[in-house]
């Protein structure tokens, strides 16, 4: 495996007094696109808002490019390069379209995203540039988060369940759009519960269960029954 | 034709409560803090006010220029040391801190300029006054309402039109996902607050040119400010500035009918609005 952006290393992580993550270790290699899976409950949205720094851990449990992040505030760990698409998109409702995009690119960091870069990609939101980032459909929505996270030009960019609640034609014109996204050194790690899609997507997969990597390995090389195993744990 | 007088009169002065409620108005819609010592924070610069119009020898608009920046640094000071550390999802402490912080400013003015009344002299131009028709306006009065508006106005363009208005609709909606943009929201509150002191300041240095203040009003002052924030709707500075001048015809035609109505009179058409509208006349349609 080449040098990890992220490194991972026995983080307990809680949600007030419930404990959601139990020495979890795991590692992302520069430029791969990693899966997570994993029932609800599993602790998937609880890893990225640890990564994130939502959810404020040991310094040492979590590290990017070598330094340790897993205690800064999220505005800092943001500051490094490190982006969050959220589970249920949260847009800036009082914002419009173009204000929530501009917002995420407000830290100034250089990269290849900018505004009319983001239109290309996806370019019904230049069109609804100036509404209520609310009022737009979900799936038009999720564009708006993911570009969100996009204009900050980070190294690491996470996606928290990016297909959820939409419908599977919108979902597959989002997914197509990923391979525009990765690539040009980006890394990224995709959190889903629609394992056909992860692992399609994804060199390597990291399957959660009550806290704990039940499974991790090769996308392409996993087997249905050693997902199955790690999914429901029997 | 007096009573025409006394709304124009109401009018004027309701420009001076819009902008003791839009500081109010401001931080509560940033970061749903309602400051209890928003009343003495507004006495308080007046008497910063007329400390340094006295030191420097100076009319009090002059001084106006050093008591901006001076509130806003102290606000922002005061929100980072003090305000911050109280703030989570209970709202109850920081109540309860600014409740505190408004009984160590009235100690603290009483002690320092004892509880004589003062007054900040601004000159001839407090008397001035023109005719409009029959009716005879005040310069002073006019000014106050001119300034409020243009408070009011600055308000509205940084909040639509700037990062920094940008940053705070942000936080003001989702304070966590604002931070993974990169927002530190101590620093943003911070900002919010900063801001708000600043029309503090403005709104001080006006009332004690208006007239004569003293350590122990700040808390009708505060009052006043919040029923112009309801009866405009929370949220809505254009709002704020109709509260105000609701408010303000609403006291002198209660004082037209009988001087002891004044205060009183306000008081009824702000319940009058809270029981018929409860949001406001004007409430911020959110998505």
């Amino acid at each position: 495996m080449p040098e990890p952006i992220l490194s991972i290393e026995g983080l307990d992580a809680h949600y007030g007094d419930f404990q959601a993550l139990y020495g979890l270790s795991m590692q992302v290699a520069r430029g791969e696109v990693a899966a997570v899976i994993g029932a609800n409950g599993a602790g998937k949205t609880t890893l990225m808002r640890s990564v994130s720094g939502l959810i404020r851990n040991q310094p040492q449990a979590i590290r990017f490019r070598g330094q340790p992040i897993g205690g800064l505030r999220a505005d800092q760990v943001a500051a490094l390069g490190i982006a969050l698409v959220p589970e249920g998109r949260l847009l800036f409702p009082s914002l419009s379209v173009e204000e929530n995009l501009i917002i995420g690119g407000q830290m100034g960091r250089p990269g290849p995203w900018n505004l009319p870069r983001l239109y290309d990609l996806f370019p019904i939101l230049r069109e609804r540039r100036h509404v209520p980032a609310t009022a737009l459909s979900g799936g038009q929505q999720q564009m708006v988060a993911i570009g969100r996270a996009l204009m900050s030009n980070p190294d690491l960019l996470m996606m928290d369940e990016i297909s959820l609640g939409l419908a599977p034609v919108v979902i597959k014109s989002i997914y197509e759009a990923l391979p525009g996204i990765v690539g040009e050194g980006l890394t990224a790690i995709v959190v889903e519960q629609d394992i056909a899609k992860a692992l399609s997507v994804s060199s390597r997969v990291t399957c959660l269960q009550e806290g704990r990597v039940s499974l991790s390995g090769a996308s392409a090389q996993v087997t249905r029954d050693a997902i199955s195993r790690a999914y429901f744990g029997v | 034709m007096d009573w025409v007088n006394a709304v124009v009169q109401g009018t004027l002065l309701g420009g001076l409560y819009a902008m003791f409620a839009a500081g109010l108005s401001l931080i509560f819609g940033v970061m749903r803090l309602v400051n209890i010592a928003h009343g003495d924070l507004i006495v308080l610069s007046a008497y910063v006010a007329l400390s340094g119009a006295m030191l420097l020898g100076v009319s009090p608009f002059v001084v106006l220029i050093l008591a901006v920046p001076v509130m806003a640094a102290f606000g922002y000071l005061l929100q980072r040391l003090v305000l911050n550390r109280t703030m989570g999802d209970d709202i109850l402490p920081p109540l309860l801190v600014t409740f505190g912080l408004s009984v160590i400013i009235q100690n603290a003015l009483l002690a320092a300029y004892s509880a004589d009344p003062q007054k900040l002299q601004a000159g001839a131009i407090e008397t001035a006054a023109f005719a409009i028709g029959p009716i005879t306006v005040g310069v002073m009065p006019v000014i106050v309402f001119a300034t409020a508006v243009a408070v009011i106005a600055g308000l509205q363009w940084v909040f639509y039109h700037t990062a920094l208005g940008r940053a705070f609709r942000a936080t003001s909606d989702r304070q966590d996902i604002a931070q993974l943009m990169g927002l530190n929201r101590a620093h943003v509150f911070g900002l919010a607050m900063a801001l708000s002191m600043a029309v503090t300041a403005v709104a001080g240095v006006f009332l004690g040119m208006r007239t004569s203040f003293d350590p122990a009003i700040g808390g009708s002052r505060l009052i006043f400010g919040f029923e112009a924030v309801i009866i405009g709707g929370l949220g809505n500075l254009w709002g704020t500035l109709a509260g105000g001048v609701i408010l303000g015809v609403a006291q002198t035609l209660g004082a037209k009918l009988h001087p002891g109505f004044q205060v009183l009179s306000g008081h009824v058409v702000f319940l009058f609005i809270l029981a018929v509208r409860p949001r406001g006349l004007f409430p911020r349609i959110d998505g």
